[in-house]
């Protein structure tokens, strides 16, 4: 091994590390939302005290958890994909038209929202990774495309009676008693889940692996950190941006079944706004847009949060429609806003790590 | 010190200029639309002159109808350019600004009854009324963006999620009519001129930035606080300012444009009205050739741009595309024109014209 | 191929648009040496480099590397794989990631990353490098210096046949520097080959066996180290003999009337970033100039009279009447021009043409509502190309195609248009060829025999001493001598920097 250790400052004292970025933005998530259902647990009670009531509510949102992944991925590599409500709409309608109107089967279903979800990914990705086109352009494009091609395949909203479908779709998981809850009249209700949370947290337990522990994960850091330099250091920046909007489209794909087996009909209105929800959850959870920050963690505490204050607001009497999506939107300012008060002050603090005396040899060229 | 100073350079032909410039862009789209059409139907061109239901001659006729339709995206082309050049992002909170700003016009128009018979504000005043609280929507968008430091999309996605629910909450979920002829002229035709009024406010409002551009510095210090904040404001520019003025001047635009879409139809359905105008403009700004990351814009691009987008649109409802698969068609042409506009295809292109030039006397010297 | 040599580069060509970088360069670096690559600022040394590790893929030639024979070298992964290894100039790791995630990134077999492992190896590293960082410290909290060395620990640390370093000295100081050598030393013993790009001849002098010289884009040749005084290893680079230097210090510094009033004075200015309070005043037809060493506060000394950092106190005078400056635009508005010291970061308009570039500053000052004609800004522009004799295709080119030399000129042409009372140029001569250096000095001494006074920083303190009367040394943020007349040597000037005895006066 090299060694210049003769130099006499013998052991190095190394100045005390922090905090990364990544994970002190998921600290301030997971506070929040523990802090949110504190009060809605001891404060509002009502149903907040049944286990139950969070347990729907992650059923309703699993397939928002799974979108969520995704939009984390592409962004901490430092992209965007706006086409994943457009995804998981046409998924869920060209499943219901292939159930419903040509007896279909519901394994074939699956594979057809996989495939639908691939091809998307690889067409976006090669057009971002390979011909350089700004992500945000080609996903509104396939946003479009997908809205659009919806209302091709089938116009009406209906819903789907595939016995098998249904069945799955009816499909509960119980969970262990001491979750359940009892009604007034002494009986005893256990606690149930749908399928798709399974679904959706095996994702978040799969991706975090990804993230953290492989050498592909760590590429999507670096190239979101720094494009120019992760090609410096030999990574293939066109390689990993593709993989990325793969695997985003991917999961769109899957959480367009998961929202399917939810919903159980196919209709050109479903998931609106699901991508600016996904956005507004990663970033909630503390993934950047600029790219380089971001953990899955947090995104899902991001959704939680997020459907958490939605119905919080309702219950506590701003049940008009139109507090919903002013109380998102206040979050999202006072998130985005405290965000921006963190990274600048840490920002400040880097450049004075980075300025600290230097001298200069004095040789000079002439 | 070698001195290879050339004097003057060579005059480019005004073709090679054309070529090399931008514009080019959206002029070779305009020009491949209009082909199409010329070959599929010539009659698309037809512009007659009809009796409409008032009794008044006006001009009707597909290129009518895209000039007419197109203003309100033309006009907000105008305002995200400069946001686009100056903030390096996009501003897609537009489509719910103009249903915050129609909101407050029909408010003022209407006061308390939502169907009055009669005016109960000068339309002047409503107009003004609704610049103001429009252009302060714009401030926020640009504080967030200037002194927050939040990328643009992002801090826009917040009035994006919550505009279209203040609107509701403006006139207290009711759809307020206007029953006024004079207010329905602005959107319409004025009895006497065969023009469509609002292709005329969107040539008012063209002098208007061109002379704006003409006799100020705008399109400097925008482009130059779009490539590099830190010298601009080593050169005595105010970057934060700067920027927060282009987030004011869209929504100056946005008010404008609200204006037009209210009074087309005298009423306002603020959960529909301007659906998906955010993502037309912003390709508008991106069929211009600009770069979505900022810094060098043509306007004059962008409006062509905005044109060509609306000419597509009418030449797809000309084959009888229904409204809702409108997008799908939309988004294969955006791509088509995005990848063959994209630098690295071009490269490509050229190389591959390059070889077969070579080839070429090759074959024939054998 | 020879025997002996590692990698063979032959009639390599490259050309961007409307540049014709590299023109039939040959290149051969041997096993075991250490080779120096030597050229003006735009001569082509980055190119060839950047060609050799995938960067830039090349329009013609050939490269061989030995046991390999020719290979195709399309990204720097392909480089990696054929063990070239490379440290640049400017920092290319992620901020985001911790150092040792930056060392070993895109390196080693497998698909996943042991974190213990990981960092337990790279701490193992970097304290055998002598480098004070923790592995785990993520890379944007390390000073630049540090980022430097990490990135220089990666390279050394893959089992590179070549190592290319291009110019890493320059934010280390000279005990890095020296660790820097010693590695260098011990990978030349193992037989690897080196690739050094640096300015600083010393250097090249210290550690180096052979030099190639380019210039123009083209081979100027191939020498043996001690065959090769530095005095024609100059003339070699510059292409003609070295006399334009000497000339300067032969001009007598024009005497200044101590009686007169300050263009420039200010009592007690201190800004947010820890400068002051200092007491400061220039006169009309007045050179000076802040030392010390990089971050000692010589460049937030004249931010803070520009108002580019956040003046917190003081009190300033211009011309004898109290103002205050506390914004550029200000500074501006009472006549001083600021070139700031990072170019690229503080200077240039990348994207905007060189006439918009040169505009920029006297257009602020005319206001927003008076825009210059397109006639009379190309007009403007096309004065101060010819002036200060600046390279460039038209007026209409974007000023980041441009050299750096030509940039910095262009930066010039921009404040020398607003025709300031007061000029402050820090480091303008960094990272520009000697040819430009000699021409700016002596446009400073011009401009000052003109009546404008001038605060000038450099680095390199033979620059200063030719051409200020009056040099202020800093220290710790603060102003610790002022040095006039006699008192004007290099010996001088370091004792104040070191701290040695109080200057006698």
């Amino acid at each position: 091994m090299l060694s210049v250790t003769s130099s006499p400052e013998g052991k190095l004292k190394a100045p005390r590390s922090r905090m990364t970025d990544t994970n002190l933005l998921t600290a301030i998530t997971i506070v929040v939302f523990i802090a949110m259902y504190l009060y809605a647990y001891f404060v509002l009670q009502e149903g907040f005290v049944k286990p139950q009531t969070m347990l729907n509510l992650i059923s309703t949102n699993a397939y928002l958890i799974i979108l969520a992944c995704g939009m984390s991925l592409v962004m901490i590599t430092g992209g965007i994909d706006i086409s994943v409500g457009g995804v998981t709409a046409l998924v869920s309608m060209s499943c219901a038209v292939y159930l419903d109107m040509h007896g279909g089967n519901v394994y074939v279903a699956m594979l057809l929202a996989v495939g639908i979800g691939l091809a998307f990914g690889i067409v976006q990705g090669f057009l971002v990774a390979y011909l350089k086109i700004q992500p945000f352009i080609v996903t509104l494009a396939g946003m479009f495309f997908a809205r659009g091609l919806i209302t091709i395949i089938h116009t009406n909203p209906f819903n789907v009676e595939n016995k098998d479908f249904v069945e799955l779709k009816d499909t509960r998981i119980t969970l262990p008693d001491f979750l359940g809850s009892t009604t007034r009249r002494g009986r005893f209700i256990p606690a149930t889940i749908e399928i798709g949370v399974v679904v959706a947290l095996a994702i978040v337990v799969i991706l975090f692996v990804v993230l953290k522990w492989t050498k592909l994960g760590r590429n999507f850091y670096a190239v979101g950190g720094n494009r120019q330099s992760a090609l410096m250091l030999g990574i293939n920046t066109q390689r990993t941006t593709f993989i990325s909007h793969v695997i985003c489209s991917l999961l769109a794909g899957i959480g367009g079944f998961v929202y399917f087996m939810h919903v159980g009909s196919g209709s050109p209105s479903h998931a609106t706004g699901a991508e600016m929800n996904a956005i507004a959850s990663a970033i909630i959870g503390g993934t950047m847009l600029t790219g380089g920050v971001g953990n899955i963690i947090g995104t899902l505490f991001g959704v939680l949060s997020l459907s958490l204050i939605q119905s919080i607001v309702s219950s506590v009497g701003l049940d008009q429609a139109w507090w919903t999506g002013i109380t998102i939107a206040a979050m999202l300012c006072i998130f985005l806003v405290v965000q921006s008060i963190i990274i600048a002050r840490r920002k400040k603090a880097n450049m004075k790590a980075a300025n600290v005396k230097v001298p200069k040899p004095k040789e000079a060229a002439s | 010190m070698p001195s290879k100073n050339k004097a003057v350079p060579p005059k480019t032909p005004l073709w090679a200029r054309i070529t090399k410039h931008q514009i080019i862009i959206p002029i070779a789209a305009l020009l491949a639309l209009a082909l199409f059409n010329l070959i599929a139907d010539p009659s698309f061109f037809r512009i007659e002159l009809k009796e409409n239901s008032a009794g008044n001659m006006i001009l009707s006729g597909n290129l009518i109808s895209i000039i007419d339709s197109g203003s309100e995206l033309a006009i907000l082309a105008l305002g995200m350019t400069l946001v686009t050049a100056a903030s390096g992002g996009q501003d897609i909170s537009v489509g719910a600004a103009i249903a915050i700003s129609g909101s407050v016009m029909l408010r003022v128009l209407c006061g308390n009854n939502s169907h009055p018979t009669s005016l109960q504000a000068p339309i002047i005043v409503a107009l003004l009324v609704a610049c103001l609280v429009s252009m302060a929507f714009g401030a926020f968008n640009g504080a967030l963006v200037a002194f927050f430091k939040i990328q643009p999309m992002v801090a826009t996605l917040i009035l994006f999620t919550a505009g279209r629910s203040i609107a509701a909450w403006i006139n207290n979920n009711e759809l307020p009519i206007v029953s006024d002829e004079t207010f329905s002229y602005f959107g319409n035709n004025i009895p006497g001129i065969p023009i469509p009024t609002p292709f005329l406010i969107a040539i008012v409002c063209f002098i208007v930035t061109w002379l704006f551009m003409k006799f100020t510095n705008i399109s400097l210090y925008v482009q130059s606080v779009g490539v590099n904040e830190k010298t601009s404001r080593l050169n005595g520019l105010n970057p934060e300012f700067i920027k927060l003025m282009t987030y004011v001047l869209l929504g100056l635009c946005v008010a404008i444009a609200a204006f037009i879409k209210v009074s087309r139809i005298s009423t306002i359905n603020y959960s529909v009205v301007a659906k998906d105008i955010e993502m037309d403009a912003i390709l508008a700004v991106a069929l211009g050739g600009n770069a979505l990351s900022g810094g060098k814009f043509s306007m004059s691009a962008s409006v062509l741009g905005a044109y060509v987008i609306q000419f597509l649109t009418t030449t797809l409802y000309k084959f009888e595309v229904k409204a809702t698969a409108l997008p799908a068609y939309k988004a294969v042409v955006v791509i088509a024109l995005v990848v063959l506009s994209a630098p690295t295809v071009r490269e490509k292109l050229s190389q591959l014209s390059k070889k077969f030039r070579k080839k070429a006397p090759a074959a024939k010297a054998a | 191929m020879k025997e002996d040599s590692l990698l063979e580069m032959r009639g390599i060509y490259k050309s961007f648009p409307g540049v014709k970088a590299l023109q039939n360069v040959d290149f051969t670096l041997r096993k075991g040496e250490i080779h120096a690559l030597m050229g003006e600022n735009g001569a082509g040394k980055s190119t060839l480099i950047k060609v050799l590790t995938g960067v830039h893929v090349k329009d013609e030639g050939d490269i061989s590397l030995q046991g390999k024979g020719k290979v195709n070298i399309h990204s720097p992964q392909d480089a990696q794989k054929n063990g070239i290894s490379t440290v640049y100039q400017e920092i290319t790791l992620c901020p985001n990631l911790s150092v040792a995630e930056n060392i070993y990134i895109a390196r080693g077999k497998g698909g996943l990353v042991s974190w213990r492992g990981m960092n337990k190896k790279a701490q193992k590293l970097l304290d055998s490098l002598g480098i004070a960082v923790k592995a785990t410290q993520q890379l944007a909290s390390c000073s630049i210096a540090v980022q430097q060395m990490v990135a220089i620990a990666r390279a050394v640390d893959m089992d590179c046949s070549v190592l290319i370093l291009d110019e890493p000295t320059s934010s280390l100081d000279e005990s890095e520097v020296a660790k820097l050598f010693v590695l260098m030393r011990q990978l030349k013993e193992r037989g690897v080959g080196i690739i050094f790009v640096t300015h600083f001849l010393d250097q090249v002098y210290e550690v180096c066996d052979r030099i190639t010289v380019l210039r123009d884009g083209q081979l100027v040749g191939e020498y043996e180290i001690e065959n090769l005084p530095r005095i024609q290893l100059v003339s070699k680079m510059l292409g003609k003999e070295l006399d334009d230097m000497a000339d300067i210090k032969g001009e007598a510094q024009p005497e200044i009337d101590k009686s007169s009033t300050p263009v420039y004075a200010a009592e007690g200015l201190s800004s947010s970033e820890g400068i002051g309070p200092y007491n400061f005043e220039i006169r009309a037809g007045e050179v000076n100039g802040f030392t010390g060493l990089l971050g000692s506060g010589r460049s937030e000394s004249v931010r803070a009279i520009f108002g580019a950092d956040k003046v917190t106190g003081g009190k300033v005078k211009i011309d004898g009447k109290d103002v205050k400056i506390t914004k550029p635009r200000q500074a501006m508005a009472h006549g001083i021009a600021y070139l700031p010291e990072d170019r690229k970061r503080d200077g240039i308009v990348g994207d905007l043409s060189v006439r918009d570039n040169i505009i920029l500053a006297l257009q602020v000052k005319t206001g927003f509502f008076k825009p210059f004609s397109k006639a009379k800004a190309t007009e403007f522009a096309e004065e101060y190309i010819k002036l200060l004799d600046i390279k460039t295709a038209s007026v209409n080119t974007p000023i980041k195609s441009l050299s750096g030399g030509n940039q910095q000129k262009v930066i010039l042409a921009r404040w020398l248009l607003t025709h300031p009372k007061y000029l402050i140029l820090d480091e303008p001569t960094r990272g520009i060829d000697i040819g430009t250096k000699t021409d700016i000095q002596k446009l400073v001494l011009k401009l000052a025999s003109e009546g404008m006074c001038v605060t000038f920083i450099s680095s390199e303190t033979d620059e200063m001493l030719r051409t200020c009367s009056r040099l202020l040394v800093m220290r710790d943020r603060k102003l610790v001598g002022e040095l006039t007349g006699d008192q004007l040597t290099q010996a001088a000037v370091m004792n104040t920097i070191a701290g040695g005895e109080k200057n006698a006066e």
